[in-house]
């Protein structure tokens, strides 16, 4: 079976405009919605209270609603999680309230008002916590890009390094434009989906980056173009394939995985997406912009890891 | 051109048979089980109290499936819940208070594994449920303590060298000793400087005073909050341990925070007041007159209390002191004739009625007692040999080295130095922790069926291979997780899931390249080998990129994404040996030993 039998090259390059468009507009629509909308942000970033819990029969929110606010707290949110049984109750931060007693007294008065309930979970965050999360994410997201680039330009040339991570900071924006658009939670677990997505969709640019460099020692002849057009076409295939096989993978999760794994899929699925469209045709553009040149390989690079392999 | 040496069939087959045995015990499952460990460093988990579980299980008629000894406790493990539980009420009952009796799971893989230390993975506390909380130190308490101890000690070190000065208080951070003249200021100087050398002075003058400005050195003020720290992790050990957790995780996370995870723990409200409670220490004299007499009343006006050994003391009712006055207690030696000593140092208040009480009591016992959840304990019960002033109690006597530490720990760890505030709390009901794994597992197994089903498919027997070779990655990742004990959580399995996913990368840039070198008209056996050739460069640089951002997720993500980022680079490394020698390793068995090789099945 083979589903990408291409004969010619595609020539990806001349529709380099195009492309670059659509990423420009896509791109530019998820700074919109981050700016206007803004992230979720979940219980792990701005602290609060998350309680999930479980009744034996369908949940009359109603009726929770009504004990949370006997117990003095009118603004807590309240929604089914999962199934009708299943109920999540959110609190926000609050100073006249010790945080950590909370979830007992709320506890205490849904069980007074029906002994079904089973607690399921109780996540209680505070302020300095949801701070230091934060940070540390930032300071995470900083040090993957630029170990990144500085992987790309020592084993490829710095050109390479930049238009992958410009390509793949690309696709983070996006995912979290999409988080942002929907209102999806943005919770820890979605923050390392979406470094891990960067990890990952770097992948991609590396396996089309090296057919380039491959390309430029054995097509002696052929324009910059040219051979960008081949490397992107030869690789295709298995970009196309790799993909779908870690999305049936991602799928899984998104589908059984259930509500915990569900937007850390939905981040992971978005970014393998747009890594296959970022990789092929923004990276590789970016490059032919930065002026990749043959003249950047003809150095005796011959630290080749080919050699390694028994 | 494809073929394998010997050895390096042979170094695969080993490394698989290993991983088939460390990921082995994880196939067993977990049996509920008890577990007993003596809480006194005096006592010890051995043969005698493995048999002494067995008898009182037997006396009780139940029957364990194993009585094993593990480390400093002995378990023993069960059929079901019902016999679990009714052994631990058995066991509390027959041991009494000296042993913790804890609920714990026990795998169920023989013995022989257990031997390799083959043991199933680590559960974290999303999958097996419990109690994480996480603590902040009030540093800026452990501080103020340390600082309003000093103002008394400071004014009876003046007292007693007879200097004069008109005041010390304590401002912010800060120690104001005033002085009338700089005569007093110089001498009450030199004598500061040489009694607390943890303080910097500096002299200044207002408003017609000599003041002395007294602020604690950096390496002080580092010194007192890291033992604040320390002292209130042992605190909580202490009291982590009466409610009876089978694997407590109690440990200091940056300069001022403690995290304290109990597995297994559901009842949050009881283990949030145990760990918030403050435990009370008594000063009282013993009652030597009256003798005990074993089942009788305690006479009037005493109290009967237990000492560390056991044996019972009759104290009077009446109290000198509270913990409250005690400030410090340090291990040290008797400076007459170098014994064991318990050094401990009392604020101004408790130095002034420990005076008078000592005066009153020469010759008497004196009973330092434990308050904890309403039952006291006699700490250490010395005897008072002469009137002792100035607040600096020594006990000494009949002491090891051991046990003036221990008591010295007591005397300090009764309290917390520094209050604490829970600011995080994360709990996963038992349910909820079984579902996950569930879900977890269920989405790696369809997945991984998915992506089997169509690589067959799409590159048949190659495809066949890069399964093999993807499960040999499933095989050696859990085996490796399991070997590290590394922590897996929910969103390890899902790094388990997303690694498999990503490592099949590797397969499909090896088959894709050998169709292409096919189709460029090389001979099948040229065209598997510069395949696997050419494509391993690739391979190293994608997956360097992925290391990279486990790495740093390791380094900065806290709990469960640790938990993800430790999976990610594990599942990186065994993907790499799987996907290339593995599966090159099963190409060649196949078809390197045929010369004239025609085609190769690889759709």
């Amino acid at each position: 079976m083979e589903f990408f039998r291409i004969k010619r090259d595609i020539p990806f390059m001349s529709y380099g405009r195009y492309t670059t468009a659509i990423s420009l507009v896509t791109f530019l629509f998820a700074v919109f919605f981050l700016a206007t909308k803004g992230l979720n942000f979940g219980v792990d970033f701005t602290g609060g209270t998350v309680i999930e819990v479980h009744y034996a029969q369908p949940a009359d929110l109603a009726k929770v609603r009504e004990q949370l606010a006997a117990t003095g707290l009118p603004d807590a949110l309240v929604q089914n999680f999962g199934s009708s049984h299943d109920v999540l109750i959110q609190v926000p931060l609050k100073q006249n309230l010790a945080g950590a007693k909370l979830s007992e007294q709320v506890m205490d008065g849904l069980h007074k008002q029906d002994t079904s309930v089973e607690m399921r979970r109780v996540e209680f965050v505070g302020p300095q916590v949801g701070k230091d999360l934060v940070e540390n994410g930032a300071l995470a997201l900083l040090l993957v890009s630029l170990g990144i680039v500085g992987y790309l330009w020592l084993r490829f040339e710095w050109k390479f390094g930049l238009s992958a991570i410009i390509a793949n900071l690309h696709d983070v924006i996006i995912i979290l434009g999409f988080f942002a658009f929907f209102q999806w939670e943005f919770s820890l677990s979605v923050l390392a989906a979406v470094l891990a997505v960067l990890g990952y969709s770097v992948n991609e640019s590396v396996v089309v980056f090296d057919r380039i460099r491959e390309n430029f020692r054995t097509m002696r002849k052929a324009e910059v173009a040219e051979i960008i057009d081949n490397a992107i076409t030869r690789t295709m295939s298995r970009t196309i394939i790799t993909h779908g096989c870690t999305q049936m993978m991602v799928g899984a999760m998104l589908f059984l995985g259930g509500e915990t794994l569900h937007y850390f899929a939905m981040a992971l699925t978005i970014g393998i997406l747009f890594s296959i469209y970022s990789s092929v045709l923004v990276a590789s553009p970016l490059l032919m912009l930065l002026g990749v040149s043959r003249e950047d390989f003809i150095k005796p690079e011959k630290t080749e890891a080919e050699e390694v392999l028994p | 051109m494809n073929r394998y040496p010997l050895w390096k069939y042979l170094l695969i087959l080993a490394v698989l048979l290993a991983g088939l045995i460390y990921a082995l015990p994880n196939f067993y499952g977990e049996s509920p089980a008890v577990q007993v460990s003596p809480l006194r460093a005096s006592l010890k988990a051995d043969a005698a109290l493995r048999e002494r579980v067995e008898k009182a299980l037997k006396a009780a008629s139940l029957s364990p499936e194993v009585v094993a000894l593990d480390g400093n406790s002995v378990k023993a493990r069960f059929a079901d819940t019902d016999n679990q539980l009714k052994a631990k009420d058995v066991l509390i009952s027959r041991l009494g208070e000296d042993y913790m009796v804890a609920l714990n799971l026990l795998s169920r893989s023989p013995r022989w594994l257990t031997n390799l230390y083959a043991l199933p993975m680590y559960l974290g506390l999303d999958l097996r449920g419990g109690v994480h909380f996480l603590l902040q130190v009030d540093m800026k308490a452990a501080l103020g303590k340390a600082l309003e101890a000093s103002t008394g000690d400071i004014r009876s070190t003046l007292r007693d060298q007879k200097i004069a000065y008109s005041g010390v208080s304590r401002e912010g951070n800060m120690l104001l000793v005033k002085f009338r003249d700089t005569d007093a200021r110089s001498k009450g100087e030199a004598e500061i400087k040489q009694h607390f050398t943890d303080y910097a002075l500096s002299a200044k003058e207002a408003g017609g005073e000599f003041v002395l400005q007294a602020t604690l050195k950096p390496e002080a003020e580092r010194r007192i909050q890291d033992s604040a720290v320390q002292q209130n992790l042992l605190t909580l050990r202490n009291r982590v341990n009466e409610l009876g957790v089978a694997e407590p995780v109690i440990q200091q996370q940056g300069a001022d925070r403690v995290v304290v995870q109990l597995p297994g723990v559901q009842d949050t409200a009881r283990a949030k007041d145990i760990l918030g409670r403050t435990a009370t220490l008594e000063v009282r004299m013993v009652d030597d007159e009256h003798q005990i007499s074993p089942g009788a009343a305690a006479p009037f006006g005493t109290e009967m209390f237990k000492d560390r050994d056991g044996n019972m003391l009759l104290v009077k009712k009446q109290v000198i002191l509270t913990g409250e006055r005690i400030n410090d207690a340090q291990p040290g030696f008797d400076s007459r004739n170098n014994e064991p000593a318990v050094h401990i140092n009392l604020d101004g208040v408790g130095a002034r009625k420990f005076k008078e009480a000592s005066r009153e009591n020469v010759g008497k016992r004196m009973a330092i007692i434990l308050f904890e959840k309403g039952k006291g304990e006699i700490v250490t019960a010395p005897v008072i040999r002469e009137e002792i002033g100035g607040g600096r109690v020594q006990i000494s006597g009949k002491m090891s080295t051991v046990e003036a530490q221990d008591t010295s720990l007591l005397l300090r760890a009764g309290a917390l130095a520094a209050p604490m505030e829970i600011i995080e709390e994360r709990t996963v009901g038992p349910s909820l922790g079984a579902d996950n794994i569930k879900r977890g597992f269920d989405s790696t197994k369809i997945g991984f069926i998915m992506v089997a089903v169509f690589m067959i498919a799409y590159y048949l027997m190659f495809g066949t291979i890069s399964v093999l070779a993807l499960g040999a990655n499933l095989l050696l990742l859990v085996a490796l997780l399991s070997m590290l004990q590394a922590t897996l959580t929910l969103p390890g399995m899902a790094g388990i899931a997303l690694t498999l996913g990503m490592a099949i990368d590797a397969n499909v840039l090896i088959n894709e390249r050998v169709r292409e070198e096919l189709r460029n008209g090389v001979t099948p056996q040229a065209a598997i080998h510069a395949g696997y050739d050419r494509a391993f460069g690739t391979i190293l640089d994608s997956n360097a990129t992925t290391l990279i951002a486990g790495i740093a997720l390791f380094m900065f993500g806290s709990g469960p994404i640790k938990g993800f980022a430790v999976v990610l680079c594990l599942g990186i490394l065994t993907s790499m040996f799987s996907a290339v020698l593995i599966s090159r390793a099963l190409v060649n068995l196949i078809y390197g030993r045929k010369v004239r090789l025609a085609k190769v099945a690889i759709g």
